[in-house]
């Protein structure tokens, strides 16, 4: 509301300027980042490329590729878990923070499919099976979540204040990693390990064969999901829903049962991001769903909430900024230990963002009494 | 304050029946099954947990009852309990309560009881360790009551069946009766839960033979003991119908210098138990209390800028550490970076000054954003502040993953050295805070920036047209928020005597948060006596509280508790009225007799409210 206004006034107030200030403060630092780096790259040794970090000597091509390849792959799991957050959002429009924590269900029951079948054999035989069996396990377990939630936490709430429905949607969130500690133990549990075939780099690019697959995977999923949302009868009525939910009640639509619908495709899909983390990560445990949650939430919003080919290309832009841009920003103005800064770096960017551009790149899809 | 329109649809319930009662046989099946099947989940759920097993150490009652069973069997009372209240509809009539009331309380404890009875044959048939940590001869011990699976599923489905019925038929009793064995109850569970400080309460005042005879001597209450205290409580609930409340609306409605005395009387009174309390208690409880104090302090802080103003600050935690380090810095020599090695109160200026830089930089960027944005970024810096501290980069001022160690305590004008080795005078330290706290709080909320906050947190863009200079109020609220916080990170500082990240992790914040909820938000005294029940009997992130057997638990109860509040009780323990009206819009509209009313909670609530999107502008 504020941020439509707020072009229309005539003068500005101090805290206007001070923002001006904070977005062309971050621009320029990105900007002397990028250009330090682009300086290195050219030549390591001149001077604009060591004032700031001596020490910087720049990225080789196969590095660089690495880094935007596993950032297009990560992107691409944020992706598919921002498509909750927006669907949520875009429906009943409250941010569902414990959508991250739909994301570790899954991931976690994977974990528990995966070595169970790693137990019995499963597993090195018949890979591409297993890991069907893996992936249904889990889109049952994150869907179940997904709407046991909605019925039991969100349903009473309905046309509450938006602010009691996010604070009990962190009580969710708190609580469903709790549910993971007391019943899975508070240690980190592994993913069994991959099949050599499939982690081996591969020719011509020189590409692990993992990163393809979680590629893969993120793309039939969002074909499926573009398929049901616009192409069926159900998808219809989301969108509907999504629109007024007045009026889709007086068309006929079941808007609870729509709003559930809603629900478990977004627990679905976090079903499938949680899979990818595993065969991305192999280690999941319980605060697993909080940062990615976080950074899916801000690549909903970088791809404008509410809109669902937004969120995947949120996310992919997302995931490859936050792989990329430290060694490319921070790295050469003399940042050290930038690795560990790398949430940090997630967080800020979803900051700027939301300074920057709050509706997103490709635009938000709201009804009418979210945009309010 | 309902807009109740029909007086018989109020006055109706056990007392006074409108229609007869209905046949057993007419049970609203589908939500029965309902109850039955989220019961039976639940059940499960706490029985998995390994609660029976990690709580049964802990007596509530000696020989009969401990905690862990007590884990156990709540959830079939309650159920049954509630399977008995069904949505009214004002302008409907009302039947009376009957036995198919105390029938849906059956089925329902059974479905509870009737699921741990699956578990233990489970648990002596499968081995299901490797996933569930809990799985194992232990569980299967106390579920099985260590005899054998076939007695212990008798038992359980009898417990269950025993449990509901019994909870069905409150509603069949006048009320108070059901009062008197809600408050017996309530009264034996909570003196078994603070039986360490009313053992050591009674030790200081010279009255420990009282004590043991209440307590058994392996703890928990003793058979007698518990038995006089229910009865005193009964007759107490029986016989003193509203008579607290009555109380309380007679002095609320004192007039000028009555009132004024009367207030004045209280304060002192309330200020004479702050200062005698520390001297009787030992040393332990009084670290509960100096600890329960921190969370006091943060609460009220956090309660400025969500009770009042209504900004969802979810990265509070932000401050406290800010005001930790602050302190950290200036006072410890064995400082990093610089070190001047100022005295502690010297420091809190620069705690202020830092307090409200950091309030002014977080909140100055997300002061225009959407509220449910805003909470998100806050978050974010919340976590980005930690990280900064926990980073190599920033090491050289605040040591990284090491921290800084030897801060000083606090030295009160050379008369007394405050130190975390000491916690009766941190206790006063922090109360001397919390004092001041309230009292900022107090007048604050009585101001005219007070007022403005309101008007924000009710409707901003309603406030922002009437005059309120909505961003001025807004960071003045953060600003606010953040000293107040950051006092407390500055007590923790020298409390602790060494400062790490990993003390200010979000958790904290989200503990803050449900404090506040709990206890009410936007009202003080509902605030303390949130952070003085939560933080005391479950305990903070790292110190443990009364029920130290729960320190497990206790963040799985954090996150269940935030829920229950949300959906049950939004206004908290000790409503604030205004802040109430927001919460449950729907009681206050014309057509209020389409709202379905619990015809058995004590709150109303819009409880099959449709779809309202006129709410959701807010």
């Amino acid at each position: 509301m504020a941020v439509t206004t707020r072009r229309k006034r005539a003068s500005r107030t101090r805290i206007d300027w001070f923002l001006v200030v904070l977005r062309f403060t971050a621009l320029a630092v990105i900007g002397a980042g990028l250009l330090a780096f682009v300086a290195q790259q050219i030549d390591p040794a001149n001077p604009f490329a060591r004032w700031a970090n001596p020490d910087a000597t720049g990225l080789t091509g196969a590095q660089f590729q690495g880094l935007v390849v596993a950032g297009l792959s990560q992107g691409a799991m944020y992706g598919l878990i921002a498509l909750g957050y927006s669907m949520v959002y875009g429906v009943l429009g409250f941010i569902n923070f414990a959508h991250g924590e739909v994301f570790m269900v899954g991931a976690m029951t994977g974990m528990i499919a995966s070595n169970k079948l790693a137990d019995a054999g499963a597993w090195e035989s018949n890979f591409i099976g297993s890991l069907t069996i893996i992936v249904l396990v889990a889109i049952a377990a994150s869907t179940a979540t997904a709407v046991v939630m909605e019925r039991v936490a969100y349903r009473p709430l309905r046309g509450s204040p938006y602010l009691v429905a996010l604070i009990t949607s962190i009580g969710v969130s708190f609580f469903l990693q709790n549910v993971s500690v007391v019943l899975l133990g508070p240690a980190a549990k592994a993913y069994p390990a991959l099949p050599e075939w499939l982690t081996a780099k591969r020719t011509p690019l020189e590409i692990e064969g993992t990163r393809i697959l979680v590629i893969v995977v993120a793309g039939v999923s969002m074909a499926v999901l573009w398929f049901l949302v616009e192409r069926t009868r159900m998808g219809r009525s989301m969108r509907a829903v999504a629109e007024d939910k007045e009026i889709a009640a007086l068309m006929g639509i079941n808007v609870d049962r729509t709003i559930v619908t809603t629900f478990a495709v977004g627990g679905a899909m976090a079903g499938v991001a949680g899979i990818l983390w595993g065969i991305l990560f192999r280690s999941v445990i319980h605060t697993t769903g909080f940062l990615p949650g976080i950074k899916a939430f801000s690549a909903a919003v970088v791809g404008g909430i509410g809109n669902m080919g937004g969120a995947m290309a949120g996310g992919v832009t997302l995931g490859t900024a936050e792989a990329v841009g430290p060694l490319t920003i921070l790295e050469p103005l003399g940042v050290v230990g930038v690795s560990q800064l790398r949430d940090a770096v997630a967080f800020a960017v979803l900051i700027l963002v939301l300074l920057i551009r709050p509706s997103g790149l490709f635009g938000e899809r709201l009804s009418t009494e979210e945009r309010a | 304050m309902t807009a109740v329109t029909d007086p018989t649809a109020r006055a109706a319930g056990a007392d006074n029946p409108g229609l007869g009662a209905r046949p057993v046989g007419d049970q609203p099946w589908r939500r029965i099954s309902g109850m039955v099947a989220i019961g039976a989940l639940a059940q499960m759920f706490i029985a998995l947990s390994g609660m029976p097993v990690g709580l049964d150490d802990r007596t509530i009652i000696e020989p009969v009852l401990s905690l862990g069973y007590l884990g156990l069997v709540w959830l079939p009372l309650l159920m049954g309990y509630r399977a008995g209240c069904e949505p009214v509809l004002e302008g409907m009539p009302v039947h009376a309560k009957g036995r198919r009331e105390v029938v849906a309380g059956a089925l329902v404890g059974i479905g509870a009881g009737a699921s741990i009875s699956i578990l233990v044959l489970l648990l002596h048939n499968f081995d299901l360790r490797d996933p569930l940590v809990n799985w194992g001869p232990q569980l299967a011990e106390v579920l099985g009551f260590g005899r054998s699976p076939g007695f212990a599923v008798i038992i359980w489905i009898a417990i269950g069946a025993g449990g509901g019925a019994a909870a069905g038929s409150l509603h069949l009793v006048p009320s108070p009766i059901r009062r008197a064995v809600i408050a017996m109850a309530a009264t034996v569970i909570g003196a078994a839960v603070i039986e360490r400080v009313v053992t050591d309460l009674a030790g200081g005042l010279g009255l420990g033979t009282a004590a043991d005879r209440l307590y058994a001597p392996r703890g928990g209450l003793s058979w007698p003991g518990a038995v006089a205290l229910a009865a005193v409580s009964g007759i107490a609930a029986g016989s003193g119908r509203g008579r607290i409340s009555r109380t309380r609306t007679r002095i609320q409605t004192l007039e000028g210098t009555t009132r004024t005395v009367t207030n004045a009387a209280l304060v002192v009174a309330a200020g004479l138990v702050a200062v005698v309390l520390p001297l009787l208690v030992g040393k332990i409880t009084n670290e509960l209390l100096a600890n329960v104090g921190m969370f006091v302090l943060l609460a009220l802080g956090l309660n400025i800028v969500v009770g009042l103003a209504g900004i969802l600050d979810l990265g509070y935690v932000a401050f406290y550490a800010v005001g930790g380090y602050t302190v950290a810095v200036l006072t410890a020599s064995a400082s990093p970076g610089i070190a001047p090695e100022l005295p502690w109160l010297a420091a809190l200026v620069g705690v202020v000054v830092m307090a409200v830089l950091t309030g002014l930089f977080i909140g100055a960027p997300v002061i225009r954003m959407r509220g449910d944005y805003l909470a998100i970024v806050t978050l974010g810096f919340g976590e980005i502040i930690r990280l900064l501290f926990l980073s190599d980069w920033l090491s050289g001022w605040f040591g990284g993953a090491q921290g800084i160690t030897n801060i000083p305590g606090v030295q009160v004008f050379g008369l007394a050295t405050v130190k975390g080795t000491d916690p009766r005078a941190v206790l006063y330290l922090v109360m001397v805070f919390c004092a001041l706290a309230v009292y900022v709080s107090w007048r604050l909320e009585r101001s005219r920036l007070g007022r403005a906050w309101m008007a924000i947190r009710e409707d901003e863009s309603v406030a922002e047209v009437m005059g309120v200079n909505t961003v001025n109020a807004k960071l003045l609220a953060f600003v606010v928020g953040a000293v107040l916080g950051s006092f407390s990170g500055a007590i923790f500082a020298a409390k602790v005597g060494s400062i790490f990240p990993s003390s200010f992790l979000i958790l904290i914040s989200i503990i803050i948060l449900v404090v506040v909820i709990f206890g009410g938000m936007g009202n003080v005294v509902g605030v303390i006596a949130g952070a003085v029940v939560l933080v005391g009997v479950l305990g903070g992130p790292r110190q443990p509280g009364l029920l130290q057997e729960l320190s497990e638990y206790k963040l799985l109860v954090y996150g269940a508790l935030l829920v229950w509040m949300m959906i049950q009780r939004p206004e908290g323990l000790v409503p604030n009225v205004g802040r109430n009206r927001e919460l449950h819009p729907d009681e206050f509209r014309q057509d209020a007799w389409l709202r379905g009313r619990a015809s058995c909670g004590e709150h109303d609530k819009g409880a099959n409210a449709a779809d309202d999107s006129e709410a959701r502008r807010r």
